[in-house]
């Protein structure tokens, strides 16, 4: 077995360690790559910074905890923008499991920014049912939601006066780690025609540039790096900016990984239309 | 006897895709009572769900088959989460709330993260220049994980503009035309279910 | 999370990740364990925001009787677990399918088909913006022509769907490396949990 055959039957624990070690190296001993800010993520972060101090956004953190690395960090960074920006709040989500996340993440923007509950924000809680809701916020928000998460009831918190439907909303912002994305771009800006900026998980982000072309989406914020992103733009050193180191090492060493792998087999078979794989080198489970 | 399934689908569905269009208060609100049903409906679905679950692996413990003890945990679990979810409810803080962020959650999010090394693997093993086709796939790939990460930038400043561009062009159209072939194949699919074409949902007779 | 919490979260991560050397009876627990809680969690969750909100609460409290058709065709899926209930089962899939068919056809034809034609449609945009704009309108037709399998992909048409092949492999790997991007955070994530929560070695811990 020449030194290429082996090089290609190399055993998987081996890159498995490569890969943890590109995260906890990092991670140990960062040294903060600077984070270029990409033209979605600015326009995500303009269409918020052009709403005037006392405007009234709606925001649905519409994930669980499988997928909080992506969508925590960002939707810190979007509620401390709106609160630095007097935007309000209007808080919910359409997840059992995303009520303690949300309340999480509303507590430490709001500290971090001195926001406090009922002024600047208001916390709905958990609905189930996602197009339910979506059509209750258009008709009758009070009717869907009569009180909040900690039962006040809306009619008395100062800053849901007049607020009823999407029209006293001046934008829909939606964080989100499923489908319920693409059902509030059928609702709430289809029917209702509120306009929304979107965050999502990496892997869905690609899928949602058509509806920023047609500007169904106004911005667009996508996973991890997207919350970095968005943390520079407020200046501030969250969760996602300290993964960016693990995340380019490891990038790089995927990267390696398939220079080394196509140029070994280019070298032991001629290269192109080679097998992908040996018999019996089975890939792992 | 399918004659009244099929005229259940095709009452709900035309009433639904025709309250859509009807912007009065009281035909949205006959429009979410509609919607609430199909909640209720879902729900039992995952209790039958469930059951089914419980009934594969009571029967794994009960013939004491190969991994029985693994199937005790899960019947454990579906036994116990449900009763304490439905006696101190499921919110933050509940037992349950707690149960799910100590045990669910980082259970989760490790399955999850464990295709990070699989996906590594199996891009060192089969991620293969073998065609035209499959070299684009592969440039652009190695293209997006290099440019959208802060090393991208140090190895070359035009590297973010290219990934941007391959977003808003060609990822763009392709996407674009998936959503439209995604949105006829659903609607027409919908229009058969509707009415009465299509009836394999309700399976064998 | 309180110590004992983050500890047991910490075991179950290392449960999981054991699974990269190989298989083995942690893994295995870790993996019935989560079964388990994951189908016991949604139980609880559907008896306490759907079932008790949607069911019991306007039966009981208020006297909604029409209620009881929600919950018949609820207990009709039910019937499912025997061989003869499969007839009375169909009923409430017949419902869901319908609601889900009809929801399907308004929504999808608004925000994907008609919305993004009329993208597709609108002038190219100015200077060299129309050379995308021109790649855009290309490359849509091009991956249509490819999913049109009514006619053979010869001649014209061919050659149409060749060219859409080429667009649908940049998208292909866009998406592939936003997927790694994807799945690496979520291990970033686990990793910053064990180093930071657990064992109090990260920078600022």
């Amino acid at each position: 077995m020449g030194w290429v055959e082996k090089l290609l039957s190399i055993d998987r624990r081996i890159i498995f360690l490569l890969v943890g070690a590109g995260v906890i190296v990092p991670l140990l001993l960062p040294v903060n790559l600077p984070v270029t800010v990409t033209p979605r993520v600015q326009a995500a972060y303009d269409a918020i910074d052009a709403l005037p101090p006392g405007s009234r956004v709606l925001i649905s953190m519409d994930y669980e905890p499988e997928i909080m690395a992506e969508l925590m960090p960002m939707s810190i960074a979007v509620l401390r923008h709106c609160f630095r920006k007097h935007i309000q709040v209007v808080a919910m989500t359409l997840y059992p499991a995303g009520t303690g996340l949300g309340e999480h993440a509303l507590d430490v923007a709001s500290r971090a920014e001195g926001a406090v509950r009922n002024r600047d924000f208001v916390w709905l809680g958990y609905k189930s049912g996602f197009q339910v809701v979506m059509i209750g916020i258009g008709e009758n928000l009070r009717g869907m939601y009569p009180v909040d998460f900690y039962g006040t009831p809306l009619d008395s918190i100062p800053m849901m006066r007049g607020v009823n439907t999407y029209a006293q909303l001046s934008m829909m912002i939606n964080l989100s780690g499923s489908s319920a994305a693409d059902y509030w771009i059928q609702f709430a800006q289809g029917r209702y025609h509120a306009p929304i900026v979107l965050g999502c998980t990496a892997v869905m982000a690609t899928d949602y540039y058509p509806y920023l072309s047609s500007r169904q989406v106004l911005g667009l914020i996508g996973g991890m790096k997207g919350a970095a992103e968005y943390e520079r733009l407020i200046d501030v050193f969250g969760d996602g900016r300290r993964g960016m180191d693990a995340q380019s090492l490891v990038h790089l060493i995927v990267v390696l990984l398939v220079v080394v792998g196509n140029a070994a087999l280019f070298a032991t078979r001629g290269g192109p239309g080679a097998p992908a794989a040996r018999p019996g080198e089975a890939p792992p489970r | 006897m399918r004659r009244v399934p099929l005229l259940v689908t095709f009452l709900s569905g035309a009433a639904i895709a025709s309250l859509f269009f009807i912007p009065h208060h009281k035909a949205q609100a006959v429009n979410s009572k509609l919607l609430e049903w199909t909640l209720v409906v879902y729900a039992f679905a995952l209790i039958l769900g469930s059951l089914s679950l419980w009934m594969s692996h009571a029967k794994k413990v009960k013939k004491r088959a190969e991994g029985w003890p693994y199937s005790m945990v899960t019947l454990v679990a579906l036994l116990a989460i449900p009763g304490l979810g439905i006696w101190k409810g499921v919110g933050a803080g509940s037992p349950v709330g707690m149960i799910y962020d100590t045990v669910n959650a980082p259970l989760a999010s490790s399955m999850f993260a464990l295709l990070a090394f699989v996906i590594a693997s199996a891009a060192f093993r089969a991620f293969r220049a073998r065609s035209a086709e499959a070299t684009l796939l592969l440039l652009t790939a190695i293209i997006m994980m290099i440019g959208r990460v802060s090393i991208g930038e140090l190895i070359s400043a035009n590297l973010p503009g290219i990934t941007e561009w391959l977003l808003d062009v060609p990822n763009l159209a392709a996407k674009r035309a998936i959503a439209i072939g995604v949105g006829l194949g659903a609607v027409s699919t919908a229009l058969k279910i509707i009415l009465g074409i299509e009836r394999s949902y309700l399976g064998r007779s | 999370m309180t110590p004992a919490q983050t500890w047991i979260a910490a075991f179950l991560t290392l449960c999981v990740f054991s699974f990269l050397y190989k298989d083995n009876p942690f893994y295995r627990f870790a993996e019935h364990l989560f079964v388990g809680v994951a189908a016991g969690y949604l139980l609880a969750v559907q008896w306490q925001n759907v079932l008790i909100p949607n069911v019991w609460t306007p039966l009981v409290r208020d006297q909604q009787l029409l209620v009881l058709v929600p919950l018949a065709l609820g207990l009709m899926m039910l019937a499912r677990l025997w061989d003869k209930g499969a007839g009375i089962a169909r009923w409430a899939i017949a419902f869901y399918v319908g609601i889900y068919s009809g929801v399907a056809i308004p929504g999808y034809m608004q925000a994907q088909i008609f919305a993004q034609l009329a993208d597709a449609a609108k002038p190219f945009a100015p200077g060299w913006g129309a050379v995308n704009s021109a790649l855009v309108l290309i490359g849509l037709l091009g991956v249509l022509a490819y999913f049109f399998f009514s006619m053979p992909h010869e001649g014209v048409h061919g050659a149409g769907a060749r060219l859409g092949i080429y667009f649908l492999m940049v998208a292909f790997g866009a998406s592939f490396g936003y997927t790694v991007m994807a799945r690496v955070s979520l291990l970033i994530a686990r990793v910053q949990f064990l180093l930071r929560d657990w064992l109090h070695v990260l920078p600022g811990s």
